[in-house]
């Protein structure tokens, strides 16, 4: 059974068809890109997955339970997280809080079990926003408040926050536009370690086709809305929809 | 001396006051945006059932914390049955704001039906008569009363917002809604939470300033007019701000009446909080206007 399958998935503003039947299936422990060129529906897709738009028409499912209708909370209790092309953190609070909150869907709903587990749990929290510190290398940042970081450094924390969900689906949203050079490789190295080492399926929207192609087990392409490719990064690559809508016609 | 010194405890019993109606407006403004035109009017209701629960013979105890539970229910209800509704079919800021305003009177109403519009002595365990002398400065028992609870309150509030995994979630909630959904936050269950503290808020210094002000259907107005000054004074979307605005209202207004006119107790209140507005519009505390340049 695939991770996520998303069917007929179609959604219109006013009169502009953002979507139009899109499917594609994202696998266990898979690292699927969408490619597309601006305003080709890729940022809208995610917002259907996560709740934040509600689509027209088809169906959206995540292990094999409709995510039609939820509120975006329930969709990241169900083990969906996602970032922001445009960063969404809380500027206002340290690194580490940033991070702490994506323990909050981890918490327990119980409030006498959670008492009685206070300590544990506390500690168990602290482990997993230590070990997202090391891995996307924030020590020097740890109680700086987010808004006093530096761009690179709010698109890791925007990174780790996800993670400290302990998702089964991660969705990415242009992990490394607005990059330096060298912060596009340690993005790109970071993101191939994730998968190993958080057992987290990946949904990765990137503009980037090199880095984009490098990364992904399959990718899919879309333009105007609709799916033009898919298949392995270099079939996707070689089709020709997909180079007719990178480098327009003639 | 002697006298400045009982102007400033005097103001300070009262502020505390204000600065729980303003907090409870503070609380309200920076997680939704809204200002919270009926809750005064919340507070008066509030009251109202702690004197109709008096007048029952139960235990001030009791009846106070029945009052408060009313007090959260009723604001959470509006939040959910009227808010939320109208949230949905994408009513403007102003339009819920209007909402708040709508709820004002509807209250007004039932509480000029139900309690009865004549004004009434409101009984209450400590006593406005009774004082103790502290070095020349003398308190009375009920503003003694009033300045405690009003701290244990806010530092209870404090707690809870600053050391707490609700009150982090609170927090996260009022800066950004959208990111705090997507960390699993039940971010209307946390607005409505919002909305029920306020209240109990606003009606625990409803309870602590009816002995004092006589119970009518409009005893908050002042109070809460002061509140609503006061949460601005410390920038209307910062909560020590309210605080501090509630207690530097009520020692102003306290100093004024005292040293200048019982006449002028309001005017130079207010003619403190437009000078600090004219040198800081963003307020002492506050800081949403300096980020937004």
């Amino acid at each position: 059974m695939p991770l996520l399958e998303v069917d007929d998935l179609s959604i219109s503003f006013g009169g502009i068809q953002a979507l139009a039947e899109v499917d594609f299936q994202v696998e266990n422990g898979e690292i699927l890109s969408v490619i597309g060129p601006n305003g080709s529906g890729k940022t809208t897709m995610f917002n259907c997955i996560s709740g934040v738009y509600r689509p027209d028409e088809g169906l959206i499912r995540f292990r094999e339970k409709s995510l039609l209708g939820l509120s975006p909370d329930s969709i990241a209790h169900r083990g969906v997280a996602r970032t922001f092309q445009n960063l969404r953190l809380f500027l206002h609070m340290t690194v580490v809080d940033n991070l702490l909150l994506g323990r909050h869907i981890k918490f327990h709903k119980n409030l006498i079990h959670a008492l009685l587990r206070l300590r544990r749990e506390e500690i168990r929290h602290r482990e997993v926003v230590e070990e997202i510190i090391d891995f996307l290398d924030l020590q020097a940042y740890r109680q700086t408040r987010v808004s006093d970081c530096p761009y690179g450094v709010q698109k890791r924390v925007e990174m780790g926050r996800a993670l400290a969900m302990e998702p089964h689906l991660l969705l990415l949203d242009e992990p490394i536009s607005g990059l330096t050079s060298e912060e596009k490789e340690e993005t790109a190295y970071r993101i191939n370690e994730i998968r190993g080492r958080y057992k987290t399926s990946i949904l990765l929207v990137e503009h980037d086709l090199r880095i984009a192609s490098r990364l992904a087990d399959r990718m899919i392409a879309l333009d105007y809305g609709k799916k033009i490719a898919e298949g392995s990064p270099e079939e996707v690559q070689r089709t020709p929809e997909v180079i007719k809508a990178y480098l327009g016609e003639d | 001396m002697a006298n400045f010194w009982q102007y400033v405890i005097s103001g300070l019993a009262t502020g505390a006051t204000y600065a729980l109606v303003a907090l409870g407006l503070a609380l309200i403004y920076r997680s939704s945006r809204i200002l919270h035109f009926a809750h005064g009017d919340i507070t008066t209701a509030g009251t109202f059932v702690a004197f109709t629960l008096l007048g029952l013979k139960l235990h001030y105890m009791v009846a106070f914390f029945l009052a408060l539970l009313f007090g959260a229910v009723l604001a959470m209800s509006f939040y959910f049955c009227v808010l939320i509704p109208a949230q949905r079919r994408e009513a403007s800021q102003l339009g819920q704001i209007i909402l708040t305003l709508g709820l004002g009177l509807i209250l007004q109403g039932l509480v000029a039906y139900f309690g009865g519009t004549e004004t009434q002595s409101f009984p209450f365990p400590l006593s406005d008569f009774k004082t103790y002398q502290i070095g020349e400065v003398v308190i009375s028992q009920l503003s003694l009363g009033t300045f405690g609870i009003g701290v244990l309150a806010c530092l209870l509030f404090y707690l809870l917002v600053q050391k707490t995994r609700i009150g982090l979630a609170m927090r996260a909630t009022s800066e950004n809604l959208p990111a705090a959904q997507t960390m699993g936050i039940p971010t209307r269950q946390i607005l409505a939470l919002s909305w029920g503290l306020a209240a109990l808020l606003g009606v625990l210094a409803g309870i602590f300033l009816a002995p004092a002000l006589l119970l009518d259907p409009f005893f908050m107005l002042e109070p809460f007019l002061k509140g609503f000054a006061a949460a601005i004074l410390g920038g209307l979307n910062s909560l020590p701000g309210a605080i501090v605005g509630g207690l530097i209202l009520g020692v102003a207004e306290s100093l004024a009446g005292g040293y200048v006119s019982i006449a002028f107790k309001n005017t130079f209140a207010f003619l403190i909080i437009i000078l600090v507005l004219l040198v800081r519009p963003e307020g002492l505390l506050g800081k949403e206007f300096k980020e937004r340049v």
